[in-house]
């Protein structure tokens, strides 16, 4: 099993531990906010296990994918907002 | 989008502590079952991301016997609707999944309450529980300063995990009074094992300190956290950290209970002493019948599964311990009761609902969830209600009624009729999926 | 919010059971005229049909009696728009009504034909320019018949809004408490006291037979479902142009293709009709029905997140006209209810008309076609007197 996988974060290639969810990956990679609220807020992750949808980003092209419970694959790519 | 249909004598919904005592239980009986569970790897909260390396010999233990038992869990699956009695569906990412059954055991667990407070929408400020999950799957948190705070024993545990992982613990925030937790505490010679986790709870928590009578009543900062206010009693001081992980105790997940319409007492599960609701043939074990941690929720997943599967001789065996643990758990939920000055908080620019951005000044107006959800659409954002339901039912004593299908979000495609392309009965499906390679 | 408390003083001109959007609408006008107005409601404002449904403003042409009343309030809510708050959502999407087949493209040229003939601004799209005004439609569709002025609103915030200003010129509101029956006086509620008035309204859509029992009302069970954010999915409502044949069936269980956007970017899916059923739940056979109709018009929806469902009850009459006015022998006593699917159009003119009537002035458009007295079944209020 690889130790590291290759994603795509905003256009940017970065290697990234496997088994680490998307959320891990952004954080590591020094992203804190992932979406704009209604009122244009940028928010980050609440509650970590996919009920509080505030660390939503878009995950090979499907949006409104929840970071925090979706581990990163090789090859996937990631566009926060 | 592909269509299985999945058959089995028990479907058991969680592979959480409860879930995995339940499937084991049930298997061990002879029956077929399934493990179902949304999020990634088995393990539900408390045992998050422990699948390949199980940090207690607990853990090890129930992992072990349902990899062993070759049981089926079917990870990143969420419920979505029961289209017909004895059938649930379950949405993955490529799969939709048609689940037949003849019993049906509940065991979804809890999620973090959250309270509002100025700032607590500021990123990195996140749930207790929510960022020991954080942490489980990734989350670097090496020499970040941290506060623990919110209620409930959760917090200890918490901060000694961030601790043990290298964040720097700045001290732990508990907003019950001293006197409450020494009257717990007092009673915990009934349970040595508690006594003993407690204590080496302390001794990993040396050096952090543990403020009872003590709540954040403020996060500031530029874009992200750079300071929480506590209060303490009547002191007020402000603390400069990183992340602030705050959460009130745990809410139970019956928004798939009340959607097969079992009864509920006072927003838990009602099970009578083999964990059965008031549903024929729907058992519940865990959290939804009453928080009660991970003893408790063991145990009643052993005996919602032995009598799903049956085997009554083997349930009632386990009525005692349940039974003495389910005292333990009362008595935790009177010591971690929320105080009314949590209440007062936010301010009329206090965001409630964070789906939507509707703050404190839009909703107090209203005189009931329904009027609030229709004048503001309050609660109905992806989150269902999940997050601003608690918090509404805390402040205005609302009650959080309908629960409708999707009782997850869930693509259209997944709600169509669509024709089943495989049906498999699940003790086929052993083979499938005890594949991945373990070492416990 | 207002409460109930002492009314024993002098008798309202009016009372008007209901604060959904058609009792919020007459409660703004009769106040407006001067009327001293009660508004008794039992829940909260717009919690049932005006609370469930899409809150499309459109002309239709099922009758003349409906073209009528539809254009004529239509004409009303544009008027009134400028005055509507933001949370009432006000936006002229304007409707296409799309044909899939030959024989829609008749029944689309048919109804050009009748709006041209009554001023209304409509646009016949051709394949082509179909699929410029709405990119997701698929392929193949014959075309489409867009109604240039027809608009959305949000239905519980404008009945609000209609409501604050009866209460702006002295309208009293009377919340928690159903009236229970019509008396002489005025209207028993259920603590026991009375609203008195000269005059009572029932204006309660689906709940309306509990105050007059013999009221030929059915309930029509309608399905919805809402997605989360995808801005510019789809730009007017969209409704297929066969959906008049389910709202006229009166026995089958239908859906039709009717999808709106939404200012928040979310989409908006309905629709559903069953006679069959009181009960409220959703049923999952329904709404997979609903939702698959809806991805045969728009195969992109398959992929985009549905967050709630939910359903509602249309008041249905025999005609599938409105009942607006008073019932025959019982001159204090008027009804302003069973606008089926139109409730939200209707509401303004529903009021204008009644006003008209209590006022004794020529009306707008002629009441007629809505009078309760047209009904063959005159046992009204048989069993309460």
């Amino acid at each position: 099993m690889a130790e590291r996988v290759t994603v795509t974060i905003n256009g940017v290639r970065v290697e990234v531990p496997a088994h680490v969810t998307v959320l891990a990956a952004l954080i590591m990679h020094g992203i804190v906010t992932f979406r704009k609220s209604v009122r244009g807020e940028m928010r980050g992750p609440l509650c970590g296990i996919g009920v509080c949808f505030e660390c939503r980003v878009t995950i090979n092209g499907q949006h409104h994918s929840r970071s925090c419970q979706v581990l990163c694959q090789e090859g996937m790519d990631v566009r926060t907002e | 989008m592909r269509k299985e249909v999945l058959t089995s004598d028990i479907l058991v919904i969680g592979a959480g502590p409860a879930g995995l005592a339940a499937g084991y239980s049930a298997a061990r009986s002879g029956r077929s079952v399934l493990l179902v569970d949304e999020n990634p790897t088995p393990g539900g909260q408390i045992w998050r991301g422990e699948w390949r390396h199980p940090r207690s010999r607990r853990a090890a233990f129930w992992f072990k016997k349902i990899y062993e038992g070759r049981i089926p869990v079917l990870n990143g699956v969420r419920i979505i609707a029961e289209p017909e009695e004895g059938v649930l569906l379950g949405e993955g990412v490529d799969t939709l999944y048609e689940l037949r059954f003849d019993k049906l055991i509940l065991a979804t667990g809890a999620r973090e309450r959250f309270l509002p407070f100025p700032g607590w929408t500021l990123p990195n400020v996140v749930g207790a529980g929510g960022l020991q999950a954080m942490v489980k799957m990734g989350l670097p948190i090496r020499g970040k300063r941290v506060v623990v705070a919110g209620t409930g024993p959760l917090l200890l545990a918490v901060a000694a995990y961030l601790r043990a992982q290298g964040a720097c613990v700045l001290l732990v925030a508990e907003q019950t009074p001293l006197s409450r937790l020494l009257w717990l505490g007092w009673g915990l010679w009934r349970y040595p094992s508690k006594s003993v986790q407690a204590l080496l709870l302390r001794g990993q928590l040396l050096g952090v300190p543990y403020r009872t009578n003590c709540w954040p009543i403020a996060a500031e900062g530029e874009g992200k956290l750079e300071r929480v206010t506590l209060r303490c009693g009547s002191r007020t001081w402000v603390v400069r950290c990183d992340y602030l992980a705050c959460g009130f105790h745990l809410v139970p997940n019956v928004e798939l209970a009340r959607l097969l319409g079992c009864e509920l007492l006072h927003g838990f599960v009602r099970v009578n002493a083999l964990q059965e609701t008031s549903r024929p043939n729907v058992f519940c074990a865990g959290e939804p019948t009453g928080i009660g941690g991970v003893e408790l929720a063991l145990l009643e997943g052993q005996i919602a599964g032995y009598a799903a599967a049956g085997d009554l001789k083997r349930a009632r065996s386990l009525f005692a311990a349940r039974n003495r643990w389910r005292l333990f758990a009362e008595r935790l939920h009177r010591a971690f009761t929320l105080r009314p000055e949590l209440k007062d908080l936010p301010d009329a620019q206090t965001i409630i609902c964070r789906c939507e951005d509707i703050t404190l000044e839009r909703l107090e107006r209203f005189c009931s969830w329904r009027e609030a959800k229709l004048q503001t659409r309050c609660g109905m954002g992806p989150c269902q209600g999940r997050i601003c339901g608690p918090i509404v039912e805390f402040l205005f004593g609302w009650h959080v009624d309908s629960v409708r299908p999707p009782i997850f979000p869930a693509r259209v495609v997944s709600l169509i009729p669509m024709e089943g392309e495989d049906s498999t009965y699940v003790h086929e499906l052993g083979r499938r999926y005890a594949g991945d390679h373990h070492e416990f | 919010m207002l409460g109930g408390s002492s009314v024993n003083r002098r008798a309202y001109d009016i009372v008007i059971v209901g604060a959904g959007i058609v009792g919020a609408a007459c409660a703004a006008e009769c106040a407006q005229e001067g009327m001293l107005v009660a508004v008794v409601e039992a829940a909260c404002v717009g919690g049932g049909a005006t609370g469930a449904g899409m809150g499309h403003i459109l002309v239709v042409d099922d009758s003349e009696a409906l073209f009528a009343l539809t254009y004529y309030s239509r004409s009303l809510w544009d008027q009134l728009a400028e005055e509507l708050p933001p949370e009432c959502e006000f936006q002229r999407y304007g409707t296409i009504w799309i044909a899939s087949e030959d024989e829609d493209m008749e029944l689309l040229k048919r109804k050009e034909q009748f709006y041209r003939a009554r001023g209304v601004a409509v646009q016949i799209l051709d394949e082509r320019a179909l699929a410029e005004a709405e990119p997701n439609l698929r392929k193949g569709l014959r075309g489409g018949l867009l109604v240039v002025a027809d608009s959305v609103v949000y239905p519980p915030c404008a009945a609000q809004f209609l409501l604050e200003r009866a209460q702006a010129r002295g309208a009293k509101i009377f919340f928690g408490q159903p009236a229970l029956q019509c008396e002489a006086q005025g209207v028993r509620l259920r603590d026991g006291s009375l609203i008195p008035a000269d005059v009572i309204v029932i204006a309660t859509g689906t709940w309306a037979s509990e105050l007059v029992p013999a009221l030929p009302i059915r309930k029509r069970k309608g399905h919805l479902a809402i997605t989360e954010r995808y801005p510019d999915f789809v730009r007017h409502q969209l409704v297929e142009v066969g959906y008049t044949k389910s709202t006229h069936a009166h026995e089958a269980d239908a859906v039709a293709f009717n999808v709106q956007p939404r200012p928040t970017g979310q989409v908006l899916i309905g629709s559903s009709r069953q006679y069959t059923t009181d009960d409220s739940h959703v049923d999952h056979k329904t709404l997979a029905r609903m939702l698959q109709r809806a991805c045969t018009y728009l195969p992109r929806l398959a992929e985009l997140m549905i967050i709630r469902t939910w359903t509602g009850f249309r008041a249905t009459t025999p005609d599938n006209l409105p009942l607006i006015g008073p019932i025959p022998g019982h001159e204090r006593l008027y009804l302003a209810t069973g606008h089926e699917g139109l409730g939200i159009t209707t509401s303004l003119g529903t009021a204008k008309l009644l006003t008209a009537h209590l006022l004794k002035r020529s009306p707008p458009i002629s009441l007629e076609p809505y009078l309760p007295a047209r009904m063959e079944n005159p046992v009204w209020l048989s069993a309460s007197r």
